[in-house]
């Protein structure tokens, strides 16, 4: 297995090579090619696993583990930790007054530094204050956008009146584009109370859902049903419009049917 | 006859998925290859998107969140399009920043491609700040000081050596925050950081997978507008005049979308015809 992969990849690399060489292939069409060929490779497990997918599936990984590296290298640790720190000890003074520019960046380092300790057994515990720190800083910040952003402003939005004046308005005037949805408009009010209420109920196991809290509760699961079949719906459209995407690529900038 | 077409059904219900692979294949490819397009019916999330950029003044600064990566593309890449075409048009300033790292170089590509046709100048109507680690930490942190959070350019200017730049000092000097999001961070951290504590206006693109998350946020008024999926970026196409993939994607999308619920259909048929002969 390893070694027909080996083989595929020596081969396609061969060709691309010769292709580049003699002239044949530019460098934008090389990657247009190696982009094709990659793509189709991952379409083949529709057929059924197989050494050419393994082989683009590593490829991916590879590359991707490898760009990132590089990329928090050049982007993160260079320019807010390494450069910064240079420079301020470049201009360390101790006289008229100590002042030691950027040092502060030393205890970010020190706690980047101790999360490397995981691979060391005996000291893996020391990982664990870089971890609080980090996890205490992002939840605050979560904390404060979940209150502000989502709980009171969704709160806000659904106090609304059971209708709407405005609705029934035109509705009763025929203002409405048709029937149906000036119908549904007016019953948008009273479908957000009671679907937000009933998915509440349902979300409330303190008591026995018998009873009116059980028909309630019944009630909350079918509008979760409607929001999942919405979701499902949605994943539906963002799965076919990524296959669109890599077909069109196929299609327009390697074969050059479509344009 | 019942049972013998009942028994062409259950062999079809034990049919070769990969029959319904090519099934969905060729319901993309003809569509593409015929050049097929559809009229979309504008939905109120997209024309308010399209209503608040519309009423930005010309020479007002956005922030455009380029947060997406390739994976993505598809569905975003188009809406990007779209978004800075009208902004180009309306001669709104750009200032682009992302959170995702492969976000910069997929924007600079929509102003390669759109700038000189609106004859945009780089650092005079448009700016890319590139890739900034940190996550919401950058959004409150670009509220509070940008020049600090992106002291250079995505190509490595200096932030005073950018014209369009010395006007700006934090979030406080945009008019809006346009996102094109694939998840995390993205449009939901810039409504829960940004849009209440700031008041700025916030409208964008998601993937169709987030979309139904989103909506509440329109219903709230903390978003403007929302393309959802391919089927917003054709819409925003559509109002702006400039067909793309969203738009010549949407026929194949359909298409898709029949076969999926043909198939459901079928299969619960099946289900059920299979239960009642075993009763």
């Amino acid at each position: 297995m390893r070694g027909a992969r080996l083989a595929i990849l020596i081969i396609l690399l061969g060709l691309a090579g010769a292709g580049f060489q003699a002239g044949l292939v530019s460098k934008a069409g090389l990657g247009t090619w190696v982009a094709a060929l990659l793509t189709l490779a991952i379409f083949s497990f529709l057929y059924r696993d197989n050494p050419v997918y393994k082989l683009a599936e590593h490829i991916f990984i590879g590359i991707a583990a490898g760009y990132f590296v590089a990329l928090e290298y050049w982007n993160v640790f260079l320019p807010n930790l390494w450069k910064p720190l240079v420079a301020g000890l470049e201009h360390i003074e101790y006289s008229p007054l100590p002042h030691f520019p950027n040092m502060i960046l030393l205890i970010p380092f020190a706690l980047g530094i101790l999360l490397f300790t995981r691979f060391f057994p005996r000291v893996a515990w020391l990982s664990r204050w870089s971890m609080a720190a980090m996890i205490g800083s992002y939840s605050g910040l979560a904390i404060i956008g979940a209150l502000q952003g989502d709980l009171v402003a969704q709160i806000r939005a659904n106090m609304v009146p059971l209708y709407s004046r405005e609705a029934l308005t035109a509705f009763g005037n025929d203002g409405t584009e048709s029937l149906l949805f000036g119908l549904l408009e007016l019953l948008r009010n009273p479908l957000i109370i009671v679907g937000l209420l009933t998915t509440l109920i349902y979300f409330f196991f303190s008591r026995e859902h018998k009873g009116g809290l059980g028909v309630a509760a019944k009630i909350g699961i079918w509008f979760l049903m409607i929001s999942f079949g919405a979701s499902f719906g949605y994943t539906v459209m963002s799965r076919v419009s990524l296959l669109i995407g890599r077909l069109h690529f196929l299609l327009s900038d390697w074969l050059g049917i479509v344009r | 006859m019942a049972k013998a077409s009942a028994g062409i059904l259950f062999k079809f219900s034990r049919i070769d998925r990969r029959y319904i692979y090519l099934i969905i294949l060729i319901c993309v490819i003809v569509p593409l290859v015929a050049g097929v397009r559809m009229e979309m019916s504008v939905t109120a999330p997209v024309e308010g998107l399209y209503e608040a950029i519309d009423n930005l003044k010309p020479g007002s600064y956005v922030w455009l969140a380029a947060d997406y990566d390739p994976g993505s593309m598809p569905e975003l890449y188009p809406m990007n399009v779209a978004l800075v075409e009208h902004l180009f048009s309306r001669d709104i300033k750009i200032i682009c920043g992302a959170l995702w790292p492969p976000g910069p170089p997929l924007a600079q590509r929509v102003f390669n491609e759109l700038a000189p046709k609106y004859g945009k100048r780089y650092g005079i109507d448009y700016v890319n700040l590139g890739f900034k680690e940190g996550r919401e930490a950058v959004m409150v942190s670009i509220a509070e000081d940008m020049k600090a959070t992106f002291p250079r350019d995505f190509f490595g200017t200096p932030w005073d050596s950018i014209p369009m730049l010395q006007a700006i000092s934090n979030l406080g000097d945009v008019k809006m925050i346009v996102c094109v999001s694939a998840g995390y961070p993205g449009i939901k951290e810039w409504v829960q950081q940004i849009a209440t504590r700031y008041r700025i206006s916030i409208g964008g693109g998601v993937t169709a997978v987030s979309g139904p998350e989103m909506y509440p946020y329109i219903q709230s008024g903390q978003l403007v507008g929302l393309l959802a999926g391919m089927k917003g970026a054709a819409e925003y196409e559509q109002m702006v005049g400039k067909p793309g993939l969203g738009l010549s994607g949407m026929v194949a999308q359909s298409y898709v979308h029949i076969m999926v619920v043909v198939f459901i259909a079928f299969a619960n048929l099946v289900f059920f015809l299979e239960k009642r002969s075993k009763r």
